[in-house]
């Protein structure tokens, strides 16, 4: 594996989907492992497996011997896998021998070792050039030989030769008696043992697996929930705790141009996490749904894994604010995973999700809801934590859609999710004044500014439509509410403008009038002045005539005197 | 009962038509490996066992695995020596060295031709 530099054991990938990653590599090389489990843990598919993809993938021939299975069983099993068994011995690329072991035909009279057994090993490994021997169950040997301490000599010889011989080798041991296995094989096998589980907890059975021990070998500790179902068997690498992941740049839209809007980058950071919660109601599929159909529109594939509605529901549903899903499914672009919470347990819901999700590589992957998965509270958060960091790695955008019981309108959510999500947009709607409005704000937006309005949507036959915000004297007002105060606005700006209007005509009045006055008085001005001038003409008359006057006197004084 | 020709072949040819027609013909069948011990062992005590019991209604083949390791799985054979009775049937294995007398005549079901 990458993650190992140092040169280690030499490994063989077994081509099971994360059961490699979890042991840096495979099964060790040339050695046999025990992989052992109660009945019905899929040790055989698990074996069966790890010989198939040998020879298909890899270039290993492989020889299966089988203790309890016919070879034509063991093909009708794995046949719905796509694995063609009868074809690939065929071709020479594989070995079935059915060692059928029938403890009434057998009667023992004296010394016997299992050379037989070794020789007909032997020779199916040479028959094909097997690099890979799969013994499944060894341990039925002990139901037909009396003798135990022979057969255990013998088993230690076998695989004391399976390493000489330079095999890779499953040896698959049924769980009892306390021990790993049944007749305690660990005891021969001492490199690798692989433990298979499945467990009953509140009537949903989860497979898990456990890496034992693994000798000269790093490998993942814990026990990592496995799936077999119609794609085979692959087990989830779970513990990713590191948080080294890449950031995927660039923005995405949501579909919805408001929303968009109420984002400064306009749209949400691709590869994040967004959480869209709200009640029952609210438009949180449809929002979801927006963002599938606006990733669909730009080439992208998407999946949604719904636990509530079927995908042609959602698909039905999504026409009426008129987006088309379907016919982004038939292009291949969308993908619905349809199933009920209880269907599996948590591990196993979320190994699903991670198989589906590496072989449909969506860019976009919606869960919805995210609510609807049940189980121990802790459990649920590990659950969580780890589909988050599985997106996240992979920079998958995810959005979760959550419901939020009646009165959860707090900060304080159920699930502890809300610290893992880079967005968080809440649906609310709000009654008042006997209407419900639907209502939407962002509570956070890693990495981006965003608007703290609580904003009110409309969804229709033309998509989700943001209503432009009442922001006024009495704060955000929306629905009706809304309307009316906007009306009111309006009669109020009516009556300012008429009240303007009239005072502007007043002064035009005023202004009028007065300067009528003006004129006036400046008229009665010039007629005084007017007047002045008659007045002191006559003035100056006058006095001209009383010099006129003075200067006779003067002279007729002079003469007298 | 039949014409005693005391057939006593390592590799007995022909299996057919005689053993057929006799229902108390042992068909018998010895896989070894090699010359080991066990199989000398094995071998030279079937040998006087059916000499003993089965005189003249016996045929026996050795099969050494070594040699021809694909017949192995025909006959369904993990221990070594292990003797196989073909005829009469059912089929029958006994396993083993054959050191144990009486094992062998119950895991041979084997009735003697001349029961005291």
């Amino acid at each position: 594996m990458e993650r190992d530099r140092r040169p280690e054991l030499d490994k063989v990938r077994t081509g099971i989907t994360g059961f490699d990653e979890i042991t840096f590599g495979g099964l060790p090389a040339g050695r046999p492992t025990l992989v052992c489990g109660a009945a019905g843990c899929g040790k055989t598919l698990f074996a069966t497996t790890f010989l198939v993809n040998g020879a298909m993938l890899h270039g290993e021939p492989g020889v299966f011997v089988s203790f309890e299975e016919r070879a034509e069983d063991i093909a009708a099993n794995v046949a719905s896998l796509g694995y063609d068994i009868d074809g690939l011995v065929a071709e020479g690329r594989l070995a079935v021998d059915h060692v059928r072991v029938e403890r009434s035909e057998i009667e023992e009279t004296g010394a016997y070792d299992l050379e037989g057994l070794f020789i007909r090993i032997g020779f199916a490994v040479d028959s094909i050039g097997a690099k890979r021997v799969v013994l499944d169950t060894i341990e039925t040997l002990f139901a037909a030989f009396t003798d135990e301490t022979v057969l255990r000599a013998e088993l230690r010889r076998l695989f004391g030769w399976i390493k000489d011989r330079g095999l890779t080798a499953i040896i698959t041991g049924e769980r009892g008696g306390g021990q790993l296995t049944r007749q305690g094989l660990e005891e021969y096998v001492s490199d690798c043992v692989v433990l298979l589980d499945n467990r009953v907890e509140d009537q949903i059975t989860t497979r898990r697996l456990r890496v034992v021990k693994y000798r000269g070998s790093a490998h993942g500790t814990n026990e990592y929930p496995f799936l077999i179902d119609a794609e085979g068997i692959s087990v989830l690498p779970v513990t990713s705790a590191d948080l080294d992941y890449g950031v995927t740049e660039g923005v995405i839209s949501s579909g919805v141009p408001g929303l968009d809007a109420m984002l400064a980058p306009g749209g949400f950071h691709r590869g994040s996490g967004i959480l869209i919660s709200g009640e029952a109601g609210t438009g949180k599929t449809m929002i979801a749904s927006s963002m599938i159909a606006a990733a669909c529109a730009r080439g992208e594939r998407c999946m949604a894994f719904v636990f509530e509605e079927s995908g042609h529901q959602i698909a039905r549903n999504a026409r009426s604010i008129g987006l088309d899903l379907q016919a982004h499914v038939d292009s291949g672009l969308l993908r619905f995973e349809a199933a009920r919470p209880s269907l599996y347990g948590l591990e196993t819901h979320l190994a699903r999700m991670h198989r589906d999700i590496d072989l449909f590589a969506p860019s976009l992957v919606v869960i919805d809801p995210l609510s609807a998965l049940r189980g121990p509270a802790s459990e649920l958060q590990a659950t969580l934590l780890r589909m988050v960091d599985l997106l996240k790695s992979r920079g998958i955008t995810a959005v979760f859609t959550s419901l939020r019981t009646e009165g959860g309108f707090d900060a304080q959510d159920e699930f502890g999710v809300s610290s893992l999500m880079d967005a968080w947009v809440k649906l609310l709607n709000v009654e008042a004044n006997g209407e419900r409005t639907r209502t939407l704000y962002v509570i956070k937006a890693r990495g981006m500014s965003h608007s703290h309005q609580v904003r009110e949507f409309r969804m229709s036959s033309a998509g989700i439509q943001l209503v432009e915000a009442y922001i006024g004297p009495a704060g955000v007002l929306t629905g009706t509410a809304r309307l009316v105060r906007e009306a009111e606005e309006r009669a109020e700006a009516l009556r300012l403008r008429q009240e303007a209007e009239r005072r502007r005509r007043e002064i035009a009045r005023r202004r009028d009038a007065i300067e009528r006055q003006i004129a006036e008085l400046r008229a009665g001005l010039e007629a005084a002045e007017e007047e002045e001038s008659v007045l002191l003409g006559e003035t100056e008359a006058r006095e001209g005539r009383l010099e006129a006057e003075r200067r006779e006197r003067a002279a007729r004084r002079g003469a007298a005197s | 009962m039949s014409d005693d020709k005391g057939l006593e072949k390592g590799q007995a040819p022909d299996e057919g038509a005689e053993a057929d027609l006799d229902p108390n013909h042992y068909h018998l069948r010895l896989y070894v490996a090699g010359q080991t011990a066990k199989s000398l062992a094995a071998t030279a005590n079937l040998r006087r066992f059916c000499e003993e019991h089965l005189a003249g209604r016996y045929d026996i083949e050795v099969i050494d695995l070594m040699k021809n390791p694909k017949l192995a799985a025909g006959d369904q054979i993990l221990a070594i020596p292990t003797l196989v009775r073909r005829l009469p049937s059912p089929l029958k294995r006994i396993i083993g060295d054959l050191s144990n007398t009486e094992k062998v005549l119950v895991g041979l079901d084997i009735r003697p031709k001349d029961a005291p």
